[in-house]
């Protein structure tokens, strides 16, 4: 019995697509080290697809797993459909976190999204913001929703 | 390798200890409280507890009261100083801000109820000034509380000091001795307190039991009611297979407390050498004033967590006072308190030491703890911001 589930200690121990594209097409940094967690995402993108994703994340065991797994769920996707990648998606594909570590899968959504805003900024293609709620907001991750769990 | 190194968290029952456990339940049985012989006899084994546990610490029998733990004791002195201050009009309560959650939640508590609470602060180097204590004590004062060693980086307080500084002035003084009794000589004669909580399991007794040492005459009442127990003071069928390992345990502790403590300062002295070499991190508290088994280390550009995670892989059981360890949202409130700024504060590390640990061990750490810091490092986008000049290195 562990704190974590296998397939997280796996993503953790065994992280994909770990370090930096030095010519990325759109990066993208969402947390703060106040709280703990910093992520940032690097994408490079042919004809509207993610080809290739890095990370770096500054952070707990469960930012460290969501983000290896945020970016094996958007690599070779379109950038629509990995707008539509939700942290919901990226713990269950994990198998679950304790529930006080949701918040940290919160900034891999976060940080695909800061991604993809900073590609289309770059490249002047016109967003429709309501697809970046997340990013667009404070770029810190809301901590409100874990406070009373205690 | 496996290296249990968080022997502050908790410590493995002695053999002996668990033997007398065993046979203490087997035996003595009978219920303390009950008239019969079986029932005598079992008092006869808690009166003898009782008498060793008051002698080790200076203390007369009748001032030891068996409790679950450090946690009950610090709860149960606080309150009982504090409503008995009342009576009397002295509602401020004086304390640090490194104090013990059993201390600090039971102080925010009274402050709601309406007491004054002054937590002092510590410095950097994680130690209360005397003068300070001094300072903030006046006419109202209730109590005092301030812990003999702090839980996370190990700093000895001025207790001793401060004790007779309260002594003289006619306030009570409240020690949370939990991580110095077994591992340091603790005396509350010397002391001048009037009230001593210790814990069990943090001396290789069994979890789950400890003791409130209470002055003859300062005021104690009960957390817990229902029977005459403990001299009315905390109701419930004594644990008495547990009090009478805690008392075999302690016996031992003292025994072998000054090799123990020879051994632990030279492998705490090895530990913090071979951890200062790794860049950008520092020692946390006091490097002399501090128990002989705590070492506390922050680095910059990592967190916490994913450190004891890729640790525990290495067979090694340590601790931090990240947030996310904490289940928190902020880190310690121990490393706040001695200036580490959030950023560098969570990511902390506390290796606790046994006097069971070997050098062998602590190189087997050094090396660990300088492979996974250099790792998490190299996907830390802080880490790279640092090496890049975007962020100014704190350590």
């Amino acid at each position: 019995m562990s704190l974590y589930s296998e397939k997280v200690m796996d993503h953790f121990r065994n992280p994909r697509n770990v370090g930096i594209i030095e010519d990325a097409d759109g990066v993208g940094e969402v947390g703060n080290a106040k709280c703990g967690d910093i992520m940032k995402m690097y994408i490079k993108v042919r004809d509207g697809i993610i080809v290739d994703v890095k990370f770096e994340t500054f952070g707990c065991g469960s930012a460290i797993a969501t983000s290896s797994m945020a970016t094996e769920m958007i690599k070779g996707k379109s950038l629509d459909e990995a707008l539509t990648l939700t942290n919901k998606a990226v713990t269950e594909a994990l198998g679950g976190l304790p529930a006080y570590k949701l918040h940290c899968s919160v900034l891999a959504e976060q940080a695909v999204q800061a991604a993809i805003l900073d590609y289309y900024k770059r490249n002047g293609v016109p967003y429709d913001e309501a697809k970046f709620p997340c990013a667009l907001c404070a770029h810190e991750h809301d901590h409100t929703a874990d406070e009373d769990g205690e | 390798m496996k290296i249990y190194a968080d022997h502050a968290a908790t410590t493995k029952l002695t053999e002996r200890a668990a033997q007398v456990y065993l046979e203490t339940a087997r035996e003595f049985y009978g219920n303390p409280s009950s008239l019969h012989t079986a029932g005598q006899r079992a008092k006869e084994v808690l009166e003898d507890c009782r008498g060793q546990i008051a002698a080790m610490l200076g203390a007369a029998p009748r001032e030891i009261y068996f409790t679950s733990g450090g946690s009950e004791s610090d709860n149960q002195a606080i309150r009982s100083a504090a409503y008995a201050g009342k009576k009397k009009g002295k509602t401020k309560l004086i304390s640090t801000a490194i104090e013990h959650h059993a201390v600090l939640h039971t102080l925010e508590k009274l402050e709601k109820e309406g007491f004054k609470v002054v937590l002092l602060p510590v410095g950097t180097q994680g130690i209360v000034d005397v003068k300070d204590v001094e300072a903030a004590i006046d006419d109202s004062t209730a109590l005092v509380s301030v812990m003999f060693a702090n839980n996370e980086i190990g700093t000895l307080q001025p207790v001793a000091e401060i004790g007779a500084l309260c002594r003289a002035r006619g306030v009570l003084f409240h020690t949370d001795a939990v991580q110095a009794v077994g591992h340091v000589p603790v005396n509350v004669k010397e002391l001048s307190c009037d009230y001593l909580a210790l814990s069990a399991h943090k001396f290789s007794g069994p979890k789950g039991v400890g003791a409130l040492y209470c002055r003859t005459g300062a005021p104690l009442s009960p957390l817990i009611e229902g029977g005459a127990q403990e001299r009315n003071r905390r109701a419930g069928t004594e644990d008495l297979p547990a009090i009478a390992a805690m008392t075999e345990a302690l016996k031992e502790s003292i025994a072998g407390m000054g090799a123990a403590a020879a051994v632990m300062r030279r492998l705490q002295d090895r530990l913090i050498e071979g951890l200062e070499k790794i860049p950008h991190c520092a020692l946390n508290g006091d490097r002399v004033r501090r128990l002989p088994s705590n070492v506390s280390f922050c680095f910059e550009g990592i967190e916490g967590e994913s450190l004891l995670l890729l640790l525990d892989e290495k067979g090694i059981c340590a601790s931090s006072g990240s947030a996310c360890t904490s289940g928190s949202l902020d880190p310690s409130h121990v490393l706040l308190a001695i200036g580490r700024v959030h950023d560098v504060a969570h990511g902390s590390l506390r290796l606790t030491l046994g006097a069971e640990n070997t050098e062998e061990e602590v190189d087997y750490l050094i090396a660990s703890v300088t492979e996974v810091v250099s790792y998490l490092r190299n996907m830390s986008p802080v880490w790279r911001d640092l090496l890049e000049g975007k962020r100014q290195f704190i350590l």
